[in-house]
Formats: C-alpha cells, sequence, structure tokens
C-alpha cells in the first residue's frame, strides 16, 4: 500500500472521530433548542467565544469517552519499520495505516494522542473538583470567622503557594516519598474533605428535619465512607485498612500521588479565592437577615454565602481544570509519576522531545492536543465569565 | 511603614524556616539516606552497612539537629573513633581543633554536591548566572510586549483590535512552555517545515549568547507569562479608561492619543506591576521546564539534576534559592504596589 497523503490523512481522521462528530451535534442541537430554561448553561450559546470553547472542551469529552472506538492500532504495538515515520505511513502488512506517524518505538501517534485524553479527563476534573472541596472546606470559616483561623490557614496556604510547583513534584512524585507512605497520608487527610464537605452541607440545611437529616447523613457517610477507605487504602502499602476484597476502588498508587500532589497545588489557590469572595459577601444584608433570624453560621456559610459566590467559583472551576491538565502535562514531562509507557500527553511529548529536529510529529501532536483542550477551557471560562457578568 | 515592614519580614523569616525544614524533611527521609549510602559507600552493601554508614556520616541524628546543623544554629557533629576525630565542620586534612564549631548555610557552607562533586555555593552560582542572562533577555521581551498588548487592547474595549488581542492572549496562557516550545522547535529549527533560522538547542548560548541560538527560549519563556501580564493590564486599562477623569479631559478636547499616554498609562500599570512581579515564581517553573527542553544548563537544569540524582545538599541550596526568590518578590510586589499607589495607606 501507499502512503496516504494529506488529503487522505486529514479525512481518514475525521471519518475515526464519527462518534464524536454525532454526540456533538446532539449535544449542540438539544441545548440550543432549550437555552432559555437551562439558565448559565444556555446563556453559553449566545457568546460565539464560550461556544467555541465548550465545543473545543466536549470535543476532548467525547473522544475520551469514545477512545476505544477511536483508536486505530494497539496504543503499545510496535512495528519496528515504522519507527518515526511520518504521517499517513501504511502498515507493512497492509493492515491501515499510522495516520499521524509513528513514533522513535514504531507505536501509533494517533491511537496515542486518542488514548491520552482519557487519562486527562479522568484525572483532572476530578482533581479540581476535590481542590475545590478542600479550598471550599476551609476558604468559607477563614473569611467567615477571621480571626487566628484565617491568620492560621492563610499562612498555611501562602507557605504552600511560595513552593515552586516542580520542586514540590520532584520533592513529592517519587519512588523514594512513595515507599514511605506519605502520599497516601496526604490523600487520608486531603480526601477527608469531599467527605466533610457533603456532610455538613446536608447537615447545615436539613437540622430542622432530625429524621430526614439522619437517614440523608447515614447515607453519605456509609456510601462516602466505604469509597474513602477504598481510595485511600491499598492492600501491601502502609495504609492497609480495607481487606482487600471490600476494596473496590483500586488506584494504581502512581496515579494516587500524581493525583494528590495535583490536589494539593491547587487547593491553596482555591482556598485564597474564596476565602476572598466570603469576606466580601458576608457583608452583604442577606447575610446580616440569616443571623437575625438566628441561622447557624455554617447554614449561612454553605447555603447563603456559598451559592451567591458560585459565577466566580465556576468561572475559576474551568480554568483551573485547564490549569491542572497543564500540571498533569508537566508531570509527564519530566517523567514524574506516570509510567514512561503511559500514553497520556506529557509522557508522549517528553518522549518525542528528543528526536525533535529530526522527526518532530511524534512530540507535536500531543502538544496541540494538550494546547486545544486547554485553549477550550480558557474560552469556555471566557464566556461564562461575560455572561454570568451580564446581569 | 516600619512596623509593617517589619512584620512582613518576620513573616517571611517564618515562612521561610518553614518551607526549608519541609524540604529538609522531605529530602532526608530514610529511603533517601539509604539511596544516598548506597550511592557513596557502594551499591550492594547490607542494611547493618547502611545504617552503620549512616551513623558514621551524621546522618542517624534527629532531624531537627540535622537541621539545625544545615542552617548553623546547631553546632556541627564530631566523632572521635580510633583517635582520628571526624565532624560535619572538619574538612579533609583540617586539624579538628581549628575547625570553626558551626558550619551550616548562615555561615555560608552549603555542604558539597554529591553528584558533582563541588561546593554546592560555586556550582550555584555559575549556574544562576546564567539563569540570570535568560530572565534577564525573557524580561526585555516580555515586559514591554505584554503592556503594549494589555494597553492596546484595554483602549477600546470591545473594538476588533481588542478581540484579536485578548484571544491572542487567552491562547497564550493556553500554551505551557513544553507546548510553545515544541511548536517553536518544529517550526522554526527541524526539517519538518524547514525554515531552520534558529538552533533548537542553546547549549551554545552558555559561551556565547547570539541570536539565533537564544531567540527560541527567551520566547518560549516569555509567551506563557505575557498573555497573563497582557490580560492584567487590559483589564486594569479598560477599568481606568471608564473613570471620569478620562471622560473630563476627553471632553475638554485633549486627544485621544494624549489621553491614552498622558492621563490613564500611568495609572493603568500599578496593577501589572504587582503581577509582573509575582510572575517570577511562575517564570521559575518555565525556567526549569525551557532549560530542560533546550539543554541549557542553568538553574533549573541544575535543580532537575540534583532532584533526579538524589543530591541532597544540592537540592536543598536550590530550594533556598527558589524560595528566596519567591518570597522577596512577594515582598517587593506588596512595597512597591504601597509606594506606587497613593491610596493604600498602611497603619
Amino acid at each position: 500500500m501507499e502512503t496516504l497523503g494529506w488529503g487522505g490523512i486529514l479525512l481518514a481522521i475525521l471519518g475515526r472521530f464519527w462518534p464524536v462528530w454525532i454526540a456533538l451535534v446532539l449535544t449542540f442541537a438539544v441545548s440550543a433548542r432549550f437555552r432559555r430554561r437551562l439558565g448559565l448553561y444556555g446563556r453559553l450559546y449566545d457568546s460565539t467565544i464560550g461556544m467555541v470553547g465548550f465545543a473545543l472542551v466536549m470535543f476532548w469529552v467525547y473522544t475520551a469517552v469514545f477512545a476505544g472506538g477511536i483508536v486505530t492500532h494497539d496504543v503499545l504495538g510496535q512495528v519496528s519499520q515504522l519507527r518515526n515515520d511520518p504521517p499517513g505511513a501504511a502498515l507493512p502488512d497492509g493492515a491501515g495505516f499510522y495516520l499521524l506517524g509513528g513514533d522513535h518505538l514504531g507505536r501509533d501517534v494517533f491511537s496515542r494522542m486518542v488514548a491520552g485524553s482519557r487519562i486527562v479527563i479522568q484525572i483532572a476534573p476530578l482533581a479540581t473538583l476535590f481542590a475545590f472541596m478542600v479550598g471550599i472546606t476551609l476558604g468559607l470559616p477563614a473569611g467567615y470567622y477571621g480571626g487566628r483561623l484565617d491568620t492560621g490557614l492563610s499562612f498555611l496556604a501562602n507557605l504552600i503557594l511560595a513552593f515552586p510547583v516542580i520542586l514540590l513534584f520532584y520533592l513529592l512524585v517519587t519512588p523514594e516519598i512513595a515507599e514511605t507512605g506519605l502520599p497516601q497520608y496526604l490523600a487520608i487527610v486531603l480526601f477527608l474533605f469531599p467527605l466533610a464537605f457533603l456532610v455538613v452541607l446536608l447537615n447545615a440545611r436539613y437540622h430542622v428535619q432530625p429524621a430526614r437529616r439522619n437517614w440523608m447523613v447515614a447515607a453519605i457517610l456509609l456510601i462516602g465512607g466505604w469509597a474513602y477507605l477504598s481510595l485511600v487504602s491499598a492492600p501491601g502499602s502502609r495504609v492497609a485498612v480495607l481487606p482487600a476484597a471490600v476494596d473496590l476502588i483500586d488506584v494504581p498508587s502512581n496515579i494516587l500521588i500524581v493525583f494528590v500532589s495535583v490536589v494539593f497545588v491547587n487547593a491553596p489557590t482555591v482556598f485564597r479565592i474564596v476565602r476572598g469572595l466570603t469576606l466580601d459577601i458576608k457583608t452583604r444584608d442577606y447575610v446580616a437577615a440569616a443571623q437575625t433570624r438566628g441561622e447557624r453560621p455554617w447554614y449561612i456559610m454553605l447555603w447563603e454565602i456559598l451559592p451567591n459566590a458560585r459565577g466566580p467559583l465556576i468561572v475559576d472551576f474551568c480554568l483551573r481544570i485547564g490549569y491542572t491538565t497543564i500540571l498533569l502535562g508537566t508531570l509527564g514531562f519530566f517523567g514524574l509519576g506516570l509510567s514512561p509507557e503511559s500514553p497520556d500527553w506529557g509522557s508522549t511529548i517528553n518522549a518525542g522531545r528528543k528526536l525533535l529536529t529530526i522527526a518532530p510529529h511524534p512530540a507535536i501532536v500531543p502538544a496541540l492536543a494538550l494546547m486545544s483542550l486547554v485553549l477550550g477551557l480558557n474560552l469556555l471560562a471566557d464566556g461564562l465569565r461575560e455572561e454570568s457578568l451580564r446581569d | 511603614m516600619l512596623a509593617f515592614l517589619l512584620r512582613r519580614f518576620l513573616t517571611m523569616v517564618l515562612t521561610a524556616l518553614c518551607l526549608t525544614f519541609v524540604v529538609f524533611f522531605l529530602t532526608n527521609l530514610p529511603p533517601n539516606l539509604e539511596k544516598l549510602a548506597k550511592t557513596e559507600a557502594g551499591s550492594r552493601i547490607t542494611d547493618a552497612e547502611v545504617a552503620s554508614w549512616l551513623e558514621k556520616n551524621g546522618h542517624a541524628r534527629p532531624l531537627l539537629a540535622r537541621y539545625g546543623e544545615w542552617l548553623g544554629v546547631v553546632p556541627g557533629w564530631t566523632r572521635s573513633e580510633n583517635g582520628v576525630t571526624t565532624g560535619r565542620c572538619i574538612r579533609q586534612g583540617m586539624d579538628p581543633a581549628t575547625a570553626p564549631r558551626f558550619c551550616g548555610v548562615l555561615q555560608g557552607d552549603w555542604g558539597r554536591s554529591s553528584f558533582f562533586k563541588a561546593p554546592v555555593a560555586e556550582k550555584l552560582g555559575y549556574h544562576l548566572g546564567l539563569t540570570g542572562i535568560l530572565m534577564f533577555w525573557v524580561m526585555v521581551l516580555m515586559v514591554p510586549l505584554s503592556l503594549l498588548i494589555g494597553v492596546l487592547a484595554g483602549m477600546r474595549e470591545g473594538s476588533r483590535l481588542d478581540r484579536g488581542l485578548s484571544t491572542f492572549s487567552i491562547a497564550t496562557t493556553a500554551t505551557p512552555e513544553y507546548v510553545s516550545g515544541v511548536i517553536l522547535i518544529a517550526v522554526f529549527a527541524s526539517s519538518l517545515v524547514g525554515l531552520k533560522w534558529f538552533k533548537g538547542t542553546a547549549t551554545g548560548a552558555m559561551e556565547q549568547v547570539t541570536f539565533d541560538n537564544f531567540f527560541l527560549p527567551v520566547l518560549t519563556v516569555a509567551l506563557y507569562g505575557t498573555g497573563y501580564i497582557a490580560r492584567m493590564t487590559r483589564a486594569s486599562m479598560t477599568e481606568v479608561m471608564t473613570a471620569q477623569y478620562i471622560r473630563t479631559a476627553r471632553l475638554k478636547g485633549v486627544s485621544f492619543g494624549n489621553v491614552v499616554l498622558r492621563h490613564a498609562l500611568r495609572n493603568a500599570l500599578i496593577a501589572p506591576f504587582t503581577v509582573i512581579m509575582l510572575q517570577f515564581p511562575w517564570l521559575l517553573n518555565g525556567v526549569v521546564i525551557t532549560e530542560t527542553l533546550f539543554s541549557y544548563k542553568g538553574f533549573g537544569w541544575t535543580l532537575v539534576q540534583a532532584a533526579g540524582n538524589n543530591d541532597i545538599p544540592l537540592l536543598l541550596g536550590c530550594s533556598v534559592v527558589a524560595v528566596f526568590v519567591v518570597l522577596v518578590t512577594q515582598l517587593i510586589s506588596d512595597v512597591g504596589y504601597v509606594f506606587l499607589n497613593p491610596r493604600i495607606r498602611i497603619n
């Protein structure tokens, strides 16, 4: 078989993404139809920038979802004849093409890029969500109560922020540190926050209806506590609380370190934002009204202040997912945490950069993928900001 | 003002102490020390030999004592065995009686790099100098470029120029150094496009800085920060442009160019000053990535080597420098903001 030309490559790639196109068209058609009833999300369709950003983000989300059907070859399969071959190279046995060429080990660049999206889309939003839970749970009381609590927590946050991120990664994400169990201890502390957040949230709201509150909190404690325990404990490591039979969620230790360190780096910034917003909002009249009614502090923080801070927080959430994606790429770029064979974008850029002047495509493809996702998130955040400022 | 400075300074010292202690703790964990013993005394030694090596070299003492020794506030350990006295502060061939009691960072003794086999202070000084050159050119490129973009975008909010420049700013903030560096090398230095205008490595720039071996790394570091500073400048500029005194000046008949240059610019540049100062820690990350990508042996490269080779004294030295840079820029930005903005008073 002959090698494909650029036109052929483009057509073939567009064809491979067919489930993504269908899903995108459906999403946009349905959302645009009902946009007047969808609140802030619906108003996104009034802003071109926001729509472009949302399309880019959803493209990668759907790619991650349908990655199994899009990849053309095995992510780890090596064909030695196609080492560093340019895009469109045909396989020697005639079983198709390497649409975007082969890397330095003869693996398919296109399939690795598609499979890499799955890792980013799995880790980045979840890690950002955890960082938000930590930041909100600590930032609200720091801003609301002020005083010693605020001084102490702010000092801690500034301490972490004064660490250059890369130095922190090099200190935290090493096999030696993993041996001491430190990431798991960090996970124990950090993963406790979402649980605490949910319990306090519901308790504050349904405090006056004890029967309802009791079964809700019990359900959260049961399900969340079990998820929490099976997340932090890993059989055979330092923290093995749960027996292997009940331990359903098994996160590989290197992914856990990456996850924990990314949450750890992001949480102080979220804390500062939430604290600032709380300081501003707590002077409003409706907060004073709630205080006069005799509402308890956590109810005011979680059900009066937090909902009114949601605009800036949603915008920052989008931006922060992008930043987390960049951080994940940085970790991969320095070969920290993720295994070198992993198809995530940072690791592939790292592997491809050594031959950059001879065969740039193995590094360019994941680099462009990462850039388009982060760009999409930034544009989406920009659109959301514009639309939320409008009212 | 003096009380404010003093309080800031004390907080800074406390932060520095905490941070260096955390770094010290993380680099001196038992697995790190075991690895150190194995690289120094041979990789096939038994656990007992590792323990005795650590004991002999003063690594088996309590963590706080070792931190104090490294800092220079606790006397260095000494040890007499078979009539030979060894110690932290006793160099080879030195008379134990005349050796100093304290030898830590405070005394200017940064220790000896176990990977490069050279004093840390000397090593750091050389590589920091190289990074200094890089940072200088980054600043020369980044600051005027970003301020120009921000002011141009912010002077007429919502115009086509504003839309275009804002999109450019968003695009650069979405492009981390390892992406822009890879793209720049592929476009300007590889055989793919065939431009080959610049060199893909900056190794030559360590001897002699020329345009074609240094432009790409400088641009790579500068681009990521440019978008951010430009956006801050734009926000500040749009705010100033809606102020009453700008409208007054326009109604008086001052030309638009004069209003921007004489009336708006000065007030619009206060906020970006803080942002530029706070960019230093970010640039530090960029420098590490870029130096690795372009194999320029500066501070970032040293940090990566130190961390990758378990070189504890060098890594500690790097952390001290990094933490120092971050804290000092924070202080300068705070103090500078107060000086630049007469509306803020500290009491």
